[in-house]
């Protein structure tokens, strides 16, 4: 096994008297896509903030393909290529998807927008995801499907070579054939090599696609398996406390 | 740029996904018209609503076609037109400042006070510098309360609206009256380019249009994006040398009424026309424009793309207040004087102007002209019914009808295309 691109090595989280992460370890693999799985109020949230740097972790060590790093605000996550793709999409609708891609981020050349340049960095950021739904890359995100919407979301956060995607809930609220789409786009990333980071609440998705389950159980890591290796029971009994995981049951 | 997406794709331009600009004109006409029909009809239903006011009007009165009206209305328009536009800032955003026109009471009032000859007697340049400053401060202050502090831009401003109204009493005096002593000023209202000025004007507009556009082409070129078909450039060129056309020889006929021969182009219209080109340029091509949209469509995901939320709305506080006064200017210089009661008044009609015009109060959608051509409707309703000899009660009544009328075209176009009314 490869290093790591992100390593978390005990990570503690606190607000206040409130402990919400007690010493999390988490792997994530390039090219490999790593469900994070836990019941509502399990730390998930948390952990992937404190990897976009949104809200800093107290303590413990977040290395980086093997160096150690700080992630103290979201600039220095994004400088190492982690993007997170949040649950509500975070796109503008009165947008088009170039403009969304692009936000804070846009292409300039004499002090004024090369929107040129940034069509075609869209349409083929796109293209190279085999996205064939979108008709125009110059449609109002208000006009897309939830499906579509996803899509541009995530073809945002690979635009600028992104090393680590993280991705909140991808699939909540979609239908099924749009589901199938997502997952689709999120295989074809880690296809690119990007390491995906899903968090997901639906084990369906999570065993269609992912390499690797984490269950986090009140702030705590409870088991870190191949999905090959175990079963929906089993990680269904982790979520909920009912079963606890060890090497040797795997 | 991206190793992993360039390595993956093919330099060829031919099967990028559609970008809206492809396609020959028939292409381009019937995506135009797909748009209209799925809600984004921009200052469509208001130019629309010009031409049948107009006809109207011109039906029912013989003095509405005529050279002088046709003048009067431009300059009677242009401080609803400037104040509209300096609203879109704030709208877009989904702010409100319905203190923008006793912020520029209050600007003018100073300028007044200062410039007065009998008074203080600064020289009127610095002193209408002066004023401009304040409308910048006035709008920081908003821009301070709304952005930094968190309070909605309804209660800050409409405070303001009634403490200024008090400040201005303060700064003229009770009941007082400036009238405006520099020709300079008034000149803005009451004077006219030069028959041939307003044909530089016109050529002026349509090298400006030419050169961009073309420029436009050449970046997209050597982006290997496709651009519109040529032919719509022309057309477009050819329908503003058109309208331009008639209006400026329409300005440019004798409309004196004595011995003395007016005639041309207000003052009052290149500096509209300038503002425009300059307010659309940055709010089309420029970070700080396409920021603005962003904030009023979603300030959260605004934020999260780094966009300094904050500072954003500060600026376009700002810009508005500064544009207001550029409005105030205009007043004075065609009421010709400054009383207590200054800029006390227009204000909710620049915000119906913008709504009529197409400008969404819930923010993020607009453009400057859909506020300009908005308040040029407002306006020939006030200048036609005034010709009609109509009660001023039904000035009012009617000006209220087509706002709530616009609103509703707005709202039954988005539902129609199943659009929520609030979402946009």
């Amino acid at each position: 096994m490869d290093t790591p691109i992100i390593e978390l090595t005990d990570v503690v989280k606190s607000f206040g008297p409130v402990s919400v992460l007690k010493g999390v370890s988490l792997k994530i693999y390039a090219g490999k896509i790593t469900a994070l799985v836990g019941d509502n109020g399990a730390g998930k949230s948390t952990l992937i903030k404190g990897l976009a740097g949104v809200q800093p972790y107290d303590e413990g060590e977040v290395r980086f393909d093997g160096e150690l790093v700080a992630l103290h605000n979201p600039r220095e996550a994004s400088r190492l290529g982690i993007e997170v793709v949040y649950q509500d999409l975070a796109l503008c609708d009165n947008l088009d998807i170039v403009q969304n891609m692009f936000l804070g981020r846009e292409e300039m050349e004499h002090g004024t927008f090369d929107e040129g340049r940034m069509e075609r960095e869209a349409s083929e950021t796109l293209r190279s995801l085999s996205v064939r739904t979108v008709k125009s890359v110059r449609q109002k995100v208000s006009s897309l499907s939830g499906g579509q919407r996803q899509t541009v979301a995530i073809a945002r956060s690979v635009l600028k070579s992104a090393t680590v995607v993280i991705l909140d809930e991808p699939t909540a609220a979609l239908g099924v054939a749009q589901t199938e789409q997502v997952l689709a786009l999120v295989q074809r990333l880690a296809e690119r090599g990007v390491a995906v980071l899903m968090i997901s609440h639906n084990l369906v998705d999570v065993f269609q696609v992912a390499d690797y389950i984490n269950v986090l159980y009140l702030g705590q890591m409870v088991a870190s398996i191949e999905t090959a290796k175990t079963t929906s029971d089993d990680v269904v009994g982790y979520i909920t406390g009912s079963k606890t995981y060890s090497e040797t049951s795997a | 740029m991206s190793a992993t997406i360039t390595s993956q794709t093919p330099e060829s331009g031919t099967d990028l996904i559609g970008s809206g600009q492809d396609g020959g004109v028939r292409d381009q006409v019937t995506a135009y018209i797909q748009r209209v029909r799925s809600g984004d009809m921009g200052s469509l239903p208001a130019v629309a609503g010009f031409i049948v006011l107009c006809v109207l009007f011109t039906t029912l009165s013989p003095f509405f076609l005529t050279e002088r009206n046709f003048a009067n209305l431009l300059t009677q328009a242009a401080t609803l037109v400037m104040l509209a536009m300096a609203l879109v800032f704030v709208i877009l955003l989904g702010e409100i400042d319905l203190s923008a026109g006793v912020t520029s009471g209050v600007a003018l009032s100073i300028f007044v006070v200062l410039s007065n000859p009998g008074g203080i007697a600064m020289n009127w340049i610095l002193a209408l510098l002066i004023s401009l400053a304040t409308g910048l401060a006035i709008g920081l202050f908003i821009g301070f309360f709304v952005a930094k502090v968190g309070i909605p831009s309804f209660v800050v401003t409409l405070g303001l609206f009634l403490g200024f109204q008090g400040l201005q009493l303060i700064i003229i005096g009770d009941g007082g009256l400036y009238r405006i002593q520099q020709p300079q000023i008034l000149a803005i209202q009451n004077s006219n380019l030069p028959t041939w000025g307003g044909w530089v004007m016109l050529g002026v507009i349509l090298a400006i249009a030419l050169t961009t556009a073309l420029l436009d082409r050449r970046r997209r070129a050597r982006a290997g994006v496709p651009s519109r078909a040529i032919v719509l450039l022309w057309i477009r060129l050819a329908a503003i040398a058109l309208i331009g056309g008639v209006v400026i020889a329409l300005l440019n006929q004798n409309r004196g009424t004595g011995f003395l021969a007016v005639s041309g182009v207000p003052i009052v219209v290149p500096i509209t026309l300038v503002i425009l080109w300059m307010g659309t340029f940055v709010l089309d091509r420029t970070k700080f424009g396409r920021y603005i949209y962003a904030v009023g469509g979603n300030a959260e995901a605004a934020r999260r793309a780094g966009i300094k939320v904050i500072g954003i709305k500060w600026a376009a506080f700002a810009v508005c207040s500064t544009l207001a006064v550029v409005s105030g200017i205009f007043s004075a210089s065609k009421v010709g004087s400054v009383d207590a009661a200054f800029g006390r008044d227009i204000v909710l009609s620049g915000v119906a102007a913008a709504v009529v015009g197409g400008v969404s109060l819930f923010g993020g959608r607009g453009r400057l002209i859909n506020a300009a051509i908005g308040a040029l409707v407002i306006a020939v309703i006030t200048n036609g019914l005034g010709l009609l000899n109509l009660p001023g009660g039904v000035n009012f009544l009617v000006t209220g009808g087509v706002l709530i009328l616009a609103a509703t075209v707005d709202a039954v176009s988005r539902v129609r295309a199943g659009g929520s009314i609030m979402r946009r």
